[in-house]
C-alpha cells in the first residue's frame, strides 16, 4: 500500500459570490511530483493556500503522513514539513541571499549574535546537494529571477521542508530557467522530497510529474497517471471540452503599414550604462498582419515597447502610427491615435487591483462618452454594462460580476480582463506583450483566437513573447531581437525552431563578455 | 453559515474599524477618569449636553450647546475634506494647516476693502479664499508633479510661510494692531441671525452650509466623475493609470488645488463666521492639523469625514462642560489622541480582525461538519 505525504480531503472554502472549492479530494504519495491542473479560478491556489495554513477551509480533513491536522498558520505548516513557493516571491531586496533564507530563523552563535559564517556554510552545502545554484553573498536585487526562485527554495530547504509546494513556478521564467528549474525538481525527488506543483502547461506535467489531479470550478475531475494520459486527454478534463492547441490562420494579404519605426534609439532602465538598450532598430507592421518579436528577456524587448507606448523617451527615430508621428507624444494622445497595449506585468501596469472589475475595464475610455456623460458626470450603469457584456464576451470569471474587487480575481482572469479591455478598443495597433502567461489552455485557446480575430479584422498586432511555440501558432512574419537589433525578420512559412532560436542565440554567443 | 460570512465582511470593512477605533478611544477615556477618581458619568453627560444641548443634571434645555458643537466642527470638517481629498489621489497634504491661514488671511482682506454690498461680499470673500488655499495647495501639486518635490516638506515649509505671510499683511492693515484689525462691515460675515436664534444666540452661522456643500460637492467629485475617477486610478495605482493614459501629474495637480480649495474655505468659514474682524494670529489654530485625524478616522468617504468632523467638533465644544462637572477638561484630548493611534494602528488591528475572521471560520466550519 502506498503511504500518503497528504491527504485533503472534501476541502470546501467559500468567498463572497464564489465556491472555491467545493469537497475537493487530493492525495499525494509519498517522493512523487503531484501535479495539480485546473482552468484560470479553479481554486488551485486557495487549496494550496489552505494546505498552507493561509485560508482556513470552511469544511474538510486534512492529514499529512497519516497524521489528521489542523494547519493554522503557515509557521504550523512549516513545522510539519510543508514549503511553499509562492509566485510572487517574498524577498527583501536588500538583503543578502543568505540573510533572506535565514530570516526569521537565524542560527545564533554561543555569543548570542546570528551565526552568518555558519549560515553561509549550511546554505553552501544545501545548494550543492541539491543543485541550487546560488551565491549566498549577493544581494536579492542584483540577481536574476530564476535564481530569485532558488533561493525561495532554499529557504524552505533550509527550514528542513520534505514537502514542497509550487504555485505556478514557471509562469515567471524564461524557457532556459524553466529548463533549469525541472533539473531541480528531479534533483529534489532524487533526495526524497514530495513535490506539489500547480501549472497550466501540459508540457511540464509530462516532463516532471507522476500523477496529476485536475480542477474545474472548484470541484474535483480525477487524478490520473500522468504516463498513461496524453496532453490532449489532460487538457480536456481540465477544460471540460476538446482544446485546439493551435490557431487556424487563414492567409491573408497584409494591407497598409500601421506601425512604422525607423531608426530607433532608446536609453536603457538600468541607468548608468553609456550603452543604449534598443539601437537603430526599424520595423514596421501591416494592417491584417501579426509580427511576433522573439528574443531572450532583456534584449531590448521591454525598453522598445515602453517607446512605442510612451512610458520612456525616445533618443533618436521616429515612430509612427498610420504616417502620424508619435515617437514624442503622450500616452494619451498615443491610445487615441488607435493603439491598444497588453503590458507584461499586470498587477503593476494593467490594473487597479483596489479598483472593481467594471472600472478596470474603462481604464482608457472613462473620460468620453457613453461612460461619462454631460459635466464630466460618469454613468455609472454605462460602466455596469460595458462589463457584463466583456465578462460574457472574453468568458471572464469573477465572483461578483462586474462588482468584483480586481484584487480578488484569480491570475488568469485578471489577465482576460485586461485583454479583453485593450481589444475592445479595436485599436488600429495592438501590442501585446506575454498574453498568456499564467493563463490556462482554455484560456489560451481563446486568447490566441481573438488575437487572431483581430488580425483577421484587419489590425495590426505586435506579439512580444518568450513563448517560442505561441510565436510560432499565431505570427505571420517573426523577428528575432538581440542586445537590442533586429537580427533578422522571416515569414512564419520559412521559419522554424532552429533558425530562430539559431538567430537569437547566434548573435548572443557571437558577442561574448559583453553582458546585456 | 449566512451570518457567518457577514460577520466576516463586517469586520474587514473599513467603516465599522473606524467605529470600533472610536468605541475603543472612549473606554480608554473612561478609563482614565476613573483612574483619576472621577465619575464618568460627568464626562458623558457633558457630552450628551453638547450634542443635544439638555442638561440632565439640572433638567433644562439649551439650543445654544448644539450651535456651538456644529460652529466647531465646521472648519474641522473642511480640513478633513481637504486632507482626504489629496490623500485619495496618494497624497500627503499636512499642508492644509497654511492653506487654511492663506484662505482665512484673504478673507479678512476682502472683507475689509470689498465694498459693502450685501451677499455679494461675503461671497466675494469666500471665492477668495477658496481661491487663495487653492493657490496655495496647487503650488505644492505643481512641484510635486514636476520636479517630484515631496508634497510632506513642500507643505510643511509653505505653512511657515503662510503664517508669517499671514501676520505680516494683517498688520500691514491700517488700524491693526497686533492682534487684530479694525471690524469688517456686517456684509462681510457669515452670521446668521435665524441660526443664531434658533441656537439660542450660539455662533452659529452660514458656514453650516459651506461646510455641508462642501461633502456634497467631495462625495459628488470623488464618486461620481470623471476626474475623481483618474484621481483614484491615481492614489491606488499610479504606475497603471499612468499606462491607461490617465495625466496622473495633472491629476495630482488638481487634486492638491481642490484639496487647498477645501482648507481656504475652512480659513473663511472661521474668519467670517466666528469673528467680525481680522486675526492677526499668534499661532497655529490647528484646524488644519486636526483635519488630518478627521480623514483618517473618516477613511477619507464624505460621509466619514462629516461624522467624524462632528466627533471631533464634539470633544473640542464639550471641554468647558466637562471641566464645569470636574472632568479635567484633558481627557478630550486624550480621546482624540488615542483614536488617531489607534486609527493609525489600524493595520495592525486589520491584521487581528482578519485573524479572528479565520478563527471565526474555522470553528464555523467545524459545526457545520457535525
Ligand atoms: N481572497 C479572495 N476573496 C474573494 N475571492 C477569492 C479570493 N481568492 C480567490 N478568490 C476566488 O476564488 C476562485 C478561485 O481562485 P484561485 O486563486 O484559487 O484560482 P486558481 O485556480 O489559482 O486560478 P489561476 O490559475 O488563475 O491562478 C476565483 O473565482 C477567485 O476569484
Ligand atoms: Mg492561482
Amino acid at each position: 500500500m502506498d503511504t500518503y505525504a497528504i491527504e485533503m480531503l472534501e476541502i470546501t472554502k467559500s468567498f463572497p459570490g464564489v465556491l472555491a472549492n467545493d469537497r475537493i479530494t487530493l492525495q499525494v504519495k509519498d517522493n512523487e511530483v503531484h501535479a495539480v491542473l485546473g482552468e484560470n479560478g479553479a481554486g488551485k491556489s486557495t487549496l494550496m493556500s489552505i494546505l498552507f495554513g493561509l485560508y482556513a477551509a470552511d469544511s474538510g480533513t486534512i492529514r499529512v503522513r497519516g497524521k489528521e491536522v489542523r494547519i493554522d498558520d503557515p509557521n504550523h505548516a512549516t513545522s510539519l514539513g510543508i514549503g511553499m513557493v509562492h509566485q510572487h516571491f517574498k524577498l527583501v531586496h536588500n538583503y543578502t541571499v543568505t540573510e533572506n533564507i535565514i530570516l526569521g530563523n537565524e542560527p545564533r552563535t554561543v555569543w548570542g549574535n546570528v551565526g552568518i559564517k555558519k549560515a553561509e556554510s549550511d546554505i553552501q552545502a544545501l545548494s550543492t546537494q541539491y543543485g541550487l545554484d546560488v551565491d549566498p553573498k549577493a544581494k536579492i536585487e542584483s540577481i536574476s529571477v530564476g535564481m530569485q526562485q532558488r533561493v525561495e527554495i532554499l529557504k524552505i530547504l533550509y527550514r528542513k521542508a520534505s514537502i514542497l509546494i509550487f504555485d505556478e513556478p514557471t509562469a515567471v521564467l524564461t524557457p532556459q530557467e524553466i529548463d533549469e528549474l525541472m533539473k531541480i525538481f528531479d534533483r529534489l525527488k532524487a533526495e526524497g522530497k514530495t513535490i506539489l506543483l500547480i501549472t497550466h502547461k501540459l508540457r511540464e506535467i509530462k516532463a516532471t510529474a507522476d500523477r496529476c489531479t485536475v480542477l474545474r470550478r472548484g470541484k474535483f475531475i480525477g487524478t490520473v497517471e500522468v504516463a498513461d494520459t496524453s496532453e490532449g486527454r489532460l487538457a480536456e478534463m481540465m477544460v471540460g471540452r476538446k482544446v485546439s492547441f493551435s490557431v487556424e490562420r487563414k492567409p491573408r494579404v497584409p494591407g497598409a503599414v500601421v506601425l512604422e519605426i525607423d531608426n530607433l534609439t532608446v536609453r536603457g532602465s538600468r541607468g548608468h550604462s553609456a550603452v543604449p538598450s534598443v539601437k537603430n532598430l526599424s520595423l514596421y507592421v501591416r494592417k491584417g498582419e501579426i509580427l511576433g518579436l522573439a528574443g531572450v528577456d532583456g534584449n531590448g524587448q521591454t525598453e522598445l515597447i515602453e517607446a512605442i507606448t510612451g512610458l520612456r523617451p525616445i533618443e533618436s527615430g521616429k515612430i509612427t502610427i498610420s504616417g502620424k508621428d508619435i515617437g514624442r507624444a503622450t500616452i494619451k494622445a498615443r491610445i487615441e491615435a488607435g493603439m491598444g497595449f497588453v503590458p507584461e506585468d499586470r498587477h503593476k501596469h494593467g490594473l487597479v487591483l483596489g479598483f472593481r472589475l467594471d472600472e478596470n475595464l474603462v481604464l482608457k475610455t472613462f473620460f468620453a462618452p457613453p461612460y461619462t456623460t454631460s459635466f464630466g458626470v460618469l454613468s455609472r450603469r454605462k460602466i455596469f454594462e460595458n462589463a457584463t457584456d466583456l465578462i460574457a464576451a472574453f468568458d471572464i470569471r469573477a465572483g461578483e460580476g462586474p462588482a468584483t474587487k480586481a484584487s480578488s480575481m484569480s491570475g488568469g482572469n485578471q489577465q482576460k480582463a485586461i485583454i479583453a479591455r485593450e481589444i475592445d478598443l479595436s485599436p488600429e495597433l495592438l501590442i501585446i506583450a506575454q498574453p498568456t502567461r499564467g493563463l490556462d489552455v482554455g484560456a489560451i485557446e481563446n486568447i490566441h483566437a481573438r488575437i487572431v480575430a483581430e488580425r483577421d479584422k484587419g489590425r495590426a498586432v505586435l506579439l512580444i513573447s518568450f513563448e517560442l511555440d505561441e510565436i510560432f501558432n499565431l505570427c505571420d512574419r517573426i523577428a528575432a531581437i538581440s542586445k537590442g537589433e533586429i537580427v533578422g525578420i522571416v515569414e512564419n512559412k520559412e521559419a522554424d525552431e532552429r533558425k530562430i532560436g539559431a538567430m537569437m542565440a547566434g548573435m548572443v554567443l557571437g558577442r561574448e563578455g559583453r553582458q546585456g | 453559515m449566512n451570518r457567518k460570512k457577514n460577520w466576516e465582511q463586517i469586520l474587514a470593512d473599513d467603516r465599522t474599524v473606524s467605529l470600533f477605533v472610536v468605541g475603543l478611544g472612549f473606554a480608554c477615556g473612561t478609563l482614565l477618569v476613573l483612574l483619576v477618581g472621577k465619575n464618568p458619568a460627568g464626562m458623558y453627560q457633558a457630552m450628551l449636553q453638547t450634542l443635544t444641548g439638555w442638561d440632565i443634571t439640572r433638567k433644562v434645555w439649551n439650543a445654544r450647546y448644539i450651535g456651538e458643537w456644529l460652529t466647531a466642527s465646521i472648519p474641522l470638517i473642511l480640513c478633513g475634506l481637504s486632507m482626504g481629498f489629496a490623500a485619495r489621489t496618494g497624497l500627503f497634504n499636512i499642508g492644509a494647516e497654511g492653506q487654511y491661514i492663506v484662505g482665512l488671511t484673504a478673507a479678512q482682506f476682502v472683507a475689509l476693502y470689498f465694498p459693502p454690498v450685501p451677499v455679494l461680499h461675503w461671497v466675494a470673500a469666500l471665492a477668495a479664499a477658496g481661491l487663495a488655499g487653492a493657490l496655495w495647495g496647487g503650488i505644492v501639486g505643481i512641484l510635486k508633479a514636476r520636479f517630484e518635490v515631496s508634497e510632506v516638506v513642500a507643505t510643511i515649509m509653505l505653512n511657515y510661510v503662510a503664517f508669517f505671510l499671514s501676520r505680516w499683511v494683517s498688520m500691514a492693515i491700517p488700524g491693526a494692531n497686533t492682534y487684530r484689525t479694525p471690524n469688517f462691515p456686517p456684509t462681510a460675515t457669515l452670521a446668521s441671525g435665524f441660526l443664531e436664534n434658533l441656537t439660542n444666540g450660539s455662533r452659529l452661522n452660514y458656514g453650516l452650509f459651506l461646510a455641508l456643500l462642501a461633502c456634497l460637492f467631495y462625495w459628488f467629485i470623488i464618486e461620481k466623475t470623471n476626474l475623481g475617477f483618474s484621481l483614484r486610478a491615481t492614489g491606488l495605482n499610479k504606475e497603471a493609470a499612468r499606462y491607461s493614459g490617465i495625466p496622473v501629474t495633472r491629476s495630482i495637480a488638481s487634486s492638491m488645488i481642490i484639496a487647498g480649495m477645501f482648507a481656504g474655505f475652512a480659513g473663511a468659514a472661521v474668519a467670517l463666521g466666528s469673528f467680525n474682524y481680522g486675526r492677526v494670529l499668534g499661532g497655529y489654530d490647528n484646524y488644519g492639523f486636526n483635519g488630518i485625524a478627521v480623514a483618517l478616522v473618516g477613511n477619507s468617504q464624505a460621509g466619514g469625514i462629516l461624522a467624524s468632523g462632528l466627533l471631533f467638533g464634539m470633544l473640542a465644544s464639550s471641554q468647558p462642560l466637562m471641566q464645569s462637572r470636574q472632568i479635567p477638561k484633558e481627557i478630550t484630548l486624550i480621546i482624540s489622541g488615542l483614536v488617531v493611534v489607534f486609527i493609525s494602528l489600524r493595520a495592525g488591528v486589520k491584521l487581528f480582525l482578519d485573524w479572528r475572521a479565520k478563527k471565526a471560520t474555522r470553528t464555523g466550519g467545524r459545526s457545520n461538519d457535525e
